[in-house]
């Protein structure tokens, strides 16, 4: 990311940001289930007793695929079309309530060294910029290995 | 919504060739359609009492009465995503049970730009993030059912290009398809990759065409000039909390039936046939690895037989089921309007007997066509002669 320009995130709500970046899914009181992004009522038990809760930085990876022709808007992108990973990564909420699969960008774009079952974790990437001129960026996973380099 | 009196009956069938058809509107294309369902029936459009019909990107089908006739009839329009063409249907099918009309028609037509399609997060309720970040595309779904799917139940690639090169195959017997020519597996395989693990080959586009059909009371059909097809059960649902659908941004841990599963077994148990009853088989195939897990949801197998069944030749032409006959959505294309008829028109076809090059053999006597789309839908048929 360039210096002297902000980076904001794709969304507000769906992580913290810029301290300690997590993801912030919404944590159903009445039945516990996890969404994400968090939503104003359940879509399981249709309660509304909705509270944020961060989720897991790592997670195992239970599907992924790699989107290889660059999608029409709404998509945004300043760089020249690369392929990118994309996969759903299983997230424990970090207060231990109940899990939730995260469609997620992946860092990785080789399937030789994609893998379910491996083992993710959070990052951030940046993705265009604004008409204000600031860095946007959105979350993504990496497999384990890429990440601790 | 459901039905399985088998109190209707379809009279007629009408087509207008998929593919592109540059100098021709989807709606002309539906009002061809149309024409050639009525001339089918043996009637004309003031006959018509009662229609529905749809596109999801070609205009309001019930502005085709300013050229098949403005007759008076009222005309509902359907917009209903991927379930568009089935929705028509199953409305038209209760018009005719509900004892408040004798004849009624069916429509579906679309006309796409060519690539994915390109839908708009706000439109299904999610956040425009979801489509700037490059997350909301169809595509990416499909392979990532199918790979998820692969891993649990030992499908090899080797499969998926056995799926399109049928559906090639079958399309080139088959004078509307847009695809024509049949390709090896080897070149499928080797085609570039769109969304691993489904190559170009593998996936269906979004294209043209249109498709009516004329449904009329079942006691009236002897006065038709066609064999009769009786339509048994149609069926819709939506998805469930748990099921794995286009355009999540999560899910939930734990997998549930997904909406093909349920609006199948609605369909058979209002027809009070199974599986094993039918004898031609329409199956939504996005992509090859739909038509692979759809024929486990719909009950056709369980999951992980598909290798076996697709190896020995089963779901071809001449086999024990044999599955999207007319070459499916790989060989025809996706107008969304009208793929879900167009099963219903080849079903029909083939209980006639009249689906040449590409008739299954020993006189089929039960169809059943299943439709899957966003966001999470589906509908499913079962018809007989």
């Amino acid at each position: 990311m360039t210096a002297g320009l902000a980076a904001v995130p794709a969304d507000e709500g769906l992580f913290s940001w810029p301290d300690e970046p997590r993801l912030i899914g919404g944590n159903c009181g009445a039945c516990g289930t996890t969404t994400f992004p968090s939503q104003l009522s359940c879509p399981r038990c249709t309660g509304t007793d909705i509270r944020p809760v961060p989720l897991a930085t790592t997670g195992r990876l239970w599907t992924w695929t790699v989107q290889a022709f660059e999608p029409k808007p709404p998509y945004r992108a300043d760089a020249p079309f690369e392929p990118y990973g994309v996969g759903y990564v299983e997230l424990a909420a970090q207060d231990g309530s109940g899990a939730v699969l995260v469609e997620s960008r992946l860092t990785e774009a080789n399937p030789d060294r994609l893998e379910i079952g491996a083992e993710m974790t959070l990052t951030f990437v940046p993705v265009y910029r604004d008409d204000a001129g600031n860095q946007v960026v959105t979350f993504a996973f990496a497999p384990e290995q890429t990440a601790a380099q | 919504m459901g039905s399985g009196s088998g109190n209707v009956a379809i009279a007629g069938i009408g087509i207008h060739p998929f593919g592109r058809h540059q100098a021709m509107t989807g709606r002309a294309q539906g009002a061809y359609a149309v024409r050639q369902a009525l001339a089918d029936a043996g009637i004309g459009w003031a006959d018509v009492q009662c229609a529905f019909g749809g596109s999801v990107a070609a205009g309001g089908a019930d502005t085709l009465v300013s050229e098949l006739g403005l007759t008076g009839l009222p005309f509902i329009n359907v917009h209903n995503g991927c379930g568009t063409g089935g929705s028509a249907l199953a409305m038209a099918e209760r018009a005719i049970r509900s004892g408040d009309h004798d004849i009624a028609i069916a429509v579906g037509f679309d006309k796409h730009p060519p690539g994915a399609f390109n839908a708009d997060p706000e439109a299904s309720g999610l956040g425009r993030w979801y489509g700037e970040t490059g997350l909301m595309l169809t595509t990416q779904f499909f392979a990532m059912k199918i790979q998820r799917y692969m891993h649990e139940f030992g499908i090899s690639a080797g499969t998926l290009a056995k799926v399109a090169a049928k559906a090639y195959r079958n399309g080139a017997a088959n004078p509307n398809a847009w695809r024509r020519q049949p390709l090896s597996e080897e070149e499928i395989a080797a085609a570039p990759m769109i969304s691993h693990p489904l190559t170009k080959y593998m996936f269906c586009s979004p294209g043209e065409g249109a498709v009516a059909l004329v449904l009329v009371r079942a006691d009236h059909a002897p006065r038709y000039p066609a064999p009769p097809v009786y339509l048994k059960a149609v069926s819709f649902r939506t998805r469930e909390f748990g099921s794995f659908e286009v355009f999540s941004p999560w899910l939930a841990p734990a997998r549930a039936e997904g909406p093909t599963t349920k609006a199948a077994r609605a369909a058979f148990e209002s027809a009070g046939l199974g599986p094993a009853d039918v004898d031609v088989v329409q199956l939504q195939d996005t992509e090859s690895g739909a038509e692979i897990m759809h024929m486990a949801e719909t009950g056709f197998c369980k999951d992980g037989e598909q290798e076996m069944l697709i190896e020995s030749g089963a779901t071809q032409i001449g086999g024990t089921m044999p599955v999207n006959t007319d070459g499916g959505c790989l060989a025809n294309g996706e107008p969304i309007g009208a793929s879900g008829l167009r099963q219903v028109y080849e079903s029909v076809l083939q209980l006639r007997g009249a689906a040449g090059q590409r008739q299954v053999p020993g006189q089929p006597r039960v169809a059943f066509t299943h439709v899957y789309g966003a966001p999470g839908i589906s509908c499913c048929t079962v018809l007989t002669k």
